[in-house]
């Protein structure tokens, strides 16, 4: 009954907000969008609801998305939040923030076996961003919180 | 909101204008950053912190064993939560074979008041850890290994009093889920270096939660 209470406030609140909802992805793909032929330029945060310095950065992304929406940029917002607290804690905080950037949770635990593919300077600590450009063959990956402006500047190398 | 623009514009031309020489300053930093502290077979320089029972703890008081699992944790961290149970495991299991634990909490407590040191007795007093539970309050050990995040596990081993890195990384390969572990890199690691055998695998990476450090 109380599940059901959740949902229902939930699905009320994604209809109020419009809010994302957030897919449940392993990491093939992620890979292919970190491997395709594209000239749009990604920008990928890696985060997590209880992170506290992603969640301060959350908003630099959110102002990125409106900011650059006519242009070929798009930011996605990768969630390391375990697979099990999708309903009890990431799909409230897509909604209570009302998150207008795509939301992935990956669910891919074995860490080793793909924080390499992403990039071989992370060692995993979050929170953590890769901007990339496969058509300009351009990556940049940071392993630290980013300020707009600084995220704005790094972003403008691409385009 | 014209103005804000225009302010904004501004603040935007100066960031410009410092230009290449901070890009490439900053890009410098970052790079020393994630190139800092052990790697493999380095040797450990010696370390004295104060335990959550009282006493202070330094890498020398392990001379007698074969080596020490050192786990960079905290109290707050969920990947540190959810290897809690398994730390406590890998002493029980391996301390009576010469290789104890030792965890140590680096974060900054100003931004984790769960890590405060006041904190860390309860938890340790709740969770009944059998090894020292360490406070890094100055970050220097972390910064030393290199540790970036939590749970960072560094297994050592103990040739005369040197201890040198055997291990960097993570205890398995599933953070969410103990019975879906198939590898258990920090067991293995430990299993190979009591039975005189090298470490075959001997770095991982883990996602984690970052070590906070302390405004400069």
């Amino acid at each position: 009954m109380k599940t059901l209470f959740v949902v229902s406030v939930l699905f009320i609140m994604s209809i109020k907000t419009n809010a994302q909802r957030v897919e449940l992805v392993q990491f093939g793909r992620l890979q292919q969008l970190l491997t395709q032929p594209s000239d749009t330029t990604y920008i990928i945060n890696f985060w997590a609801t209880w992170c506290k310095p992603c969640v301060v950065e959350l908003p630099v992304f959110e102002q990125i998305n409106q900011q650059y929406a006519g242009q070929k940029v798009r930011v996605l917002l990768v969630s390391m939040d375990f697979a099990k607290d999708m309903v009890t804690r990431v799909l409230p905080f897509v909604a209570r923030w009302q998150i207008a950037n795509p939301v992935w949770l990956l669910n891919e635990p074995d860490y080793d076996s793909w924080i390499n593919k992403v990039s071989q300077r992370w060692s995993g600590a979050i929170p953590a961003t890769l901007i990339l450009n496969n058509k300009k063959r351009k990556r940049i990956f940071f392993e630290q919180p980013l300020e707009f402006n600084q995220l704005e500047k790094e972003l403008r190398d691409f385009l | 909101m014209k103005n804000m623009k225009k302010k904004f514009g501004i603040a935007l031309v100066a960031v410009l204008a410092l230009g290449t020489a901070a890009t490439l300053f900053f890009k410098q930093k970052n790079a020393e950053a994630s190139s800092a502290g052990y790697e493999v077979g380095a040797t450990v320089a010696g370390f004295q912190l104060k335990s959550v029972d009282g006493n202070t703890v330094s890498l020398a008081d392990f001379k007698t064993q074969k080596g020490v699992i050192v786990v960079f944790t905290c109290n707050h961290c969920p990947f540190a939560k959810a290897y809690e149970d398994r730390v406590l495991a890998l002493d029980k299991k391996y301390a009576g074979l010469g290789y104890p634990v030792v965890a140590i909490n680096s974060n900054d407590v100003t931004t984790y008041e769960e890590d405060s040191f006041e904190n860390m007795k309860i938890r340790a007093k709740d969770k009944n850890y059998s090894f020292p539970y360490l406070f890094d309050e100055s970050q220097a050990v972390a910064k030393a290994f290199g540790a970036t995040r939590t749970p960072h596990v560094y297994i050592l081993k103990n040739e005369g009093s040197k201890f040198t890195v055997q291990y960097i990384g993570t205890i398995d390969d599933n953070a969410q889920d103990a019975s879906g572990v198939t590898k258990r890199y920090v067991e293995d690691a430990v299993n190979n270096l009591s039975t005189g055998k090298p470490v075959v695998v001997t770095t991982t990476k883990a996602v984690g939660c970052a070590i906070r450090w302390r405004d400069a």
